[in-house]
């Protein structure tokens, strides 16, 4: 595919997905949270009962059709490719601190485009904060950063977490009483679209993410260590079209107090996607994009899903998690924590003895 | 021939941007993962290369010149 082809098909595509985000809303989903992946994975952690916080407990379909979508786009396209062992536990300490981030913003890096495009000025200083993380990973990575290569896996290997995702959806559309769900009214866990809505927007997000290699992170980082403009182009279309969206349908409401599902802390703001921007560039991509790598059979990203799995779990059962009311005292010193550990992360794999099988300075 | 294969981007662009400091007129690149066939070709187009790629097993031998 040539470059201008190639930026006019992830133009398209990210003109869809910000318009299908905003479509979700309309048929159910929270305010600005047409996707949240963060958000959805923590309510799915809910779901699951794997904490107790009732106001955030649905197995999301978007979560699913994101994957799913992806596993069918890449077996199409014949993408689809098992893989795994890149420093295994070490993605999964990242994807669990880039979650504690994303809940104390209250928002992954998509769903940070969402509220930018609903005019919530908070989500601008996630974004200063976000692009300065992509920065420091940036700084290792142009020094030789890198969780080692991986290696070739099993086709049964790489089907496992799709088909995880396939059981999620036999469960929640046959055996649904084996959930919990938040009761109506009872928090953003209740306002949902229709099962097969979201889960066919997850699906044909999930393709078109697929395709286009569509990544928040990417954008930023690849414009600043190449100049390269491509994911950027994606990232700026979905922002266009969900900005649109809202003004069409009144749902753009500039300013920073009383933003759907946010707070004003901008100082927590700023540093929580510190926390997601670094922790993302180290591990190669953002939260959606996790997904779709799980999707096309990396076990180190369904590795990653499942550290963010266990990081949402946790931040309802700590209190880490941050609410309208603003960030707690826990949720601070996690963030704290995580990024001393990202950190150290980022120094070991850079500057550490490269003692992996097959690895040489 | 730099070998990047198992790496995920952007780590095979980087290795690629940093070999080609020497400025020499050929390279040539053995990647496992499409999205590194587009991300390597796409940088080295840029920077005035003529890019061949290759596909055997599974793996990629990317032969880079400039013209």
């Amino acid at each position: 595919m040539n470059v201008k082809k190639e930026r006019l098909v992830i133009g398209i595509a990210g003109l869809a997905i910000g318009l299908i985000a905003v479509a979700l809303v309309f048929f159910g989903n929270p305010a600005n949270m047409g996707f949240c992946i963060a958000c959805f994975i923590r309510d799915t952690a809910g779901g699951l009962g794997l904490h107790s916080a009732q106001a955030v407990q649905y197995v999301r379909p978007e979560i699913i059709g994101l994957v799913l979508g992806a596993f069918v786009m890449a077996h199409i396209r014949g993408e689809f490719s098992a893989r795994g062992g890149s420093s295994v536990m070490t993605r999964f300490a990242l994807g669990f601190f880039v979650m504690i981030g994303c809940l104390m913003f209250l928002g992954c890096p998509f769903r940070m485009i969402l509220r930018m495009a609903g005019g919530d000025g908070n989500a601008l200083v996630g974004l200063a904060g976000f692009a300065a993380g992509i920065g420091a990973g940036v700084f290792f990575l142009k020094r030789g950063y890198s969780l080692k290569r991986s290696y070739k896996q099993s086709a049964a290997e790489g089907a496992v977490f799709p088909a995880v995702q396939l059981a999620l959806l036999a469960v929640l559309a046959a055996l649904p009483s084996l959930l919990l769900f938040t009761p109506a009214d009872g928090g953003p866990g209740a306002k949902h679209a229709a099962v097969i809505v979201s889960l066919g927007a997850g699906l044909i997000v999930g393709a078109l993410a697929q395709v286009t290699r569509l990544c928040m992170v990417g954008g930023i980082r690849d414009f600043t260590l190449f100049r390269e403009k491509k994911l950027l182009i994606g990232f700026a279309a979905i922002l266009a079209a969900a900005f649109l969206g809202n003004l069409a349908l009144g749902k753009f409401d500039p300013g920073f107090a009383d933003q759907p599902v946010a707070h004003t802390d901008w100082l927590w703001n700023f540093l929580g996607m510190l926390l997601v921007g670094f922790g993302c560039t180290l591990l190669g991509g953002c939260p959606l994009r996790q997904l779709v790598l799980a999707g096309e059979g990396s076990v180190d990203s369904a590795v990653t899903v499942v550290g963010m799995l266990t990081g949402a779990a946790l931040a309802h059962n700590f209190s880490l998690a941050s609410s309208a009311k603003g960030a707690t005292a826990n949720g601070k010193a996690a963030v704290v924590i995580g990024l001393v550990v990202v950190t150290v992360i980022a120094v070991v794999h850079t500057f550490g003895k490269r003692t992996a099988k097959g690895e040489e300075k | 021939m730099i070998d990047a294969r198992g790496r995920s981007c952007p780590e095979p662009v980087i290795m690629l941007m940093q070999a080609m400091r020497s400025g020499e007129p050929a390279y040539e690149m053995t990647v496992d993962d499409r999205v590194a066939v587009e991300n390597v070709t796409r940088y080295a187009q840029h920077a005035g290369y003529a890019v061949a790629a290759e596909e055997a097993q599974g793996e990629f031998i990317l032969r880079m010149t400039r013209p």
